[in-house]
């Protein structure tokens, strides 16, 4: 670094050219991940924390499969005796529209993405105020984002067509949502008046439905025997993510757009590198006449690239921070470690490739250049 | 080479064999129709502490007398020593090796490096060498010393004059205490009384770090200072 970092100090406003464009596109890169993950969050944070390895749809939904697919009492009946199933239960999901009856937003028209469980089970929330859910009470226990509209515990919420009048019994004082739709957990049986939009008795048939067997697999389970003799399909719960509305869309949205700013940013490092290697090929050439082998102006360079882009990136990303810091709340935006680690590793290793492909070209500076009066 | 510089150079003139020694050496550059022959069967010997001057028009092939007698170009024939070492035996990066240790050159209009002051410009060489210690530091304090820019030594290239440039280049050659010491037109960028001046400090130090030195230069006025003197006209020395 002997020369690297003298050359830094010396061309400084030229490094700083180039550093606040690396860090802007770090700046960029954080908030991009933290909109990723706000977005992620506010599309499938519901089936994340729901208590299961595995979800089985009718084999005949395709996509879309949690408002396509319809699951029978017997589906998850014959997938709990099977080995290495450690539960199956049922699981409904659907999205509902209703007013507030009784409480301080009367008259307030609310969303609600609901989650039907069995009461009692893993699968039933947890409320941190209020109770928990019952059999045959039409409670519901209501997620943060529901409260944040006014809604709270007592409050009585009636739904759009079936005209089911749903007790607010319980808060759970997370951001839960399923499609940007906060989640509200239901017992299955008023989870059913709600999916088929029917007020009084349910239908015997319908009595019996739920949109998923929702599984806890051991390794080993066998899957496939199960899968056949219940016509239905069992996807990771990961997996099942991209079957909830506008997931996949958008995350693979949010992926392109940073996979062009690392391109980028990739291209601007190899650009300014590769013109600053064209101007210094007189000194590299002086370099190899003192006897510097090719490997010792390598070394040097590439320190250079790597302090240049550890130090714009660490810059972008604490400015990042600090901007996404003040938008938590304001916009779908969540700060993750794993995630902001990932964009700022890939903009310094894209970046060190760019300028890796650029710097090369000292190899093919000749020393005897550095004689005569051509330099 | 395990020794250092210094112990291997008492070694060689003890023998008689050290400074530089161009045997036959024949350079032929490109082929077919346009080659040109640069260097034709070329004899040339300086001893340690011997200050020679190559004179002779552009495009009489001192530039490459210069490359080939430093290792900067393998020649198409003959052999080269530096310090004893056959350098036209020797792989590429031995040769590089060679040239770091045991050859200085003080190229034309000085060739510094714009971002260093003229003790980093003299450490350069040592840090390249991974021998940059306070006892090089000491060294680049002298030599500095000696080539006068005491009071330039913390400027940048850009911060000084030509005459300044090129005893700075001719300092750090000087620092590695190379056996042969190379000088590429030294008074291209100078006027007559700077030329005589840096000529003079050139002979001067040849015979104080008892260098085999050879200068090229088109510049006949200088030659004075030179113990001998050679001509070359396309690429024969006389």
């Amino acid at each position: 670094m002997f020369l690297a970092l003298r050359d830094l100090r010396f061309a400084r406003g030229r490094f700083a050219l180039m550093g606040a464009v690396v860090a802007l596109i770090a700046v960029l890169g954080v908030l991009l991940s933290g909109l990723a993950s706000g977005l992620a969050d506010a599309g499938i944070s519901g089936l994340r924390a729901l208590p299961v390895t595995h979800l089985a749809f009718d084999e005949k939904a395709t996509s879309e499969q949690f408002s396509r697919s319809t699951v029978e009492q017997e589906d998850w009946e014959t997938w709990s005796e099977v080995q290495g199933v450690e539960r199956a239960e049922p699981f409904g999901n659907t999205l509902a529209n209703a007013q507030v009856t009784q409480g301080a937003e009367k008259g307030e028209q609310v969303n609600l993405a609901v989650f039907g469980v069995e009461p009692g089970s893993p699968m039933a929330p947890s409320p941190s105020s209020g109770e928990g859910l019952a059999d045959g009470g039409a409670g519901i226990v209501i997620t943060q984002e529901i409260a944040d509209l006014g809604v709270s515990v007592g409050d009585e919420l009636t739904a759009d067509k079936s005209e089911v009048r749903l007790k607010v019994v319980g808060l759970v004082d997370e951001t839960i949502s399923y499609g940007h739709i906060g989640v509200a957990y239901a017992d299955l049986d008023t989870w059913r008046h709600l999916h088929y939009g029917l007020p009084g008795d349910l239908p015997e048939a319908a009595k019996r439905q739920a949109t998923a067997v929702a599984l806890t697999l051991e390794p080993g389970a066998d899957v496939a025997a199960a899968e056949k003799a219940t016509a239905t399909r069992a996807d990771t719960k990961e997996t099942s993510f991209g079957a909830s509305p506008g997931y996949t869309a958008e995350s693979s949205t949010m992926a392109l757009i940073k996979g062009f700013l690392y391109a980028i940013s990739a291209l601007v490092v190899g650009a300014f590198f590769t013109v600053w290697t064209v101007q210094r090929k007189a000194e590299i050439a002086l370099l190899k006449a003192l006897g510097a082998p090719t490997g010792y102006i390598l070394r040097d360079a590439l320190a250079q690239v790597v302090a240049v882009l550890v130090g714009a990136t660490a810059l972008g990303t604490a400015v990042g921070l600090a901007l996404g810091s003040a938008m938590i709340g304001k916009a779908p935006f969540s700060l993750s470690a794993p995630a902001i680690a990932t964009s700022s590793g890939l903009l310094i290793g894209l970046g060190t490739v760019g300028a890796v492909v650029a710097v090369r070209r000292i190899t093919a500076v000749d020393p005897l250049t550095a004689l005569g009066a051509s330099r | 080479m395990t020794t250092t510089s210094t112990d291997h150079r008492a070694d060689q003139d003890a023998a008689g064999s050290g400074g530089l020694r161009l045997l036959d050496v024949t350079l032929t550059l490109g082929d077919g129709d346009t080659a040109v022959t640069a260097l034709d069967h070329v004899d040339l010997s300086v001893a340690p502490g011997e200050f020679v001057a190559v004179v002779g028009p552009s495009g009489s092939g001192k530039s490459s007398l210069l490359a080939v007698a430093g290792g900067l170009q393998r020649p198409t024939a003959g052999t080269v020593h530096v310090a004893g070492a056959e350098l036209t035996a020797l792989r590429d990066k031995e040769r590089t090796a060679t040239r770091r240790r045991h050859v200085g050159f003080v190229f034309q209009q000085s060739n510094l490096l714009a971002s260093l002051t003229v003790r980093e410009q003299l450490l350069l060489p040592l840090h390249i060498d991974g021998r940059l210690d306070n006892a090089a530091r000491a060294r680049a304090g002298e030599l500095i010393e000696a080539v006068g820019l005491a009071h330039r030594a913390g400027s940048r290239p850009h911060q000084l004059s030509g005459g300044e440039r090129q005893r700075a280049g001719l300092a750090r050659a000087l620092m590695t205490s190379p056996a042969v010491l190379l000088v590429d037109e030294p008074t291209s960028a100078l006027d007559r009384v700077r030329s005589a001046e840096a000529v003079r400090l050139i002979a001067e130090q040849t015979r104080e770090h008892r260098t085999a030195t050879v200068m090229v230069t088109h510049d006949t006025a200088i030659m004075d200072a030179a113990d001998r003197v050679h001509e070359m006209v396309d690429g024969r020395l006389s």
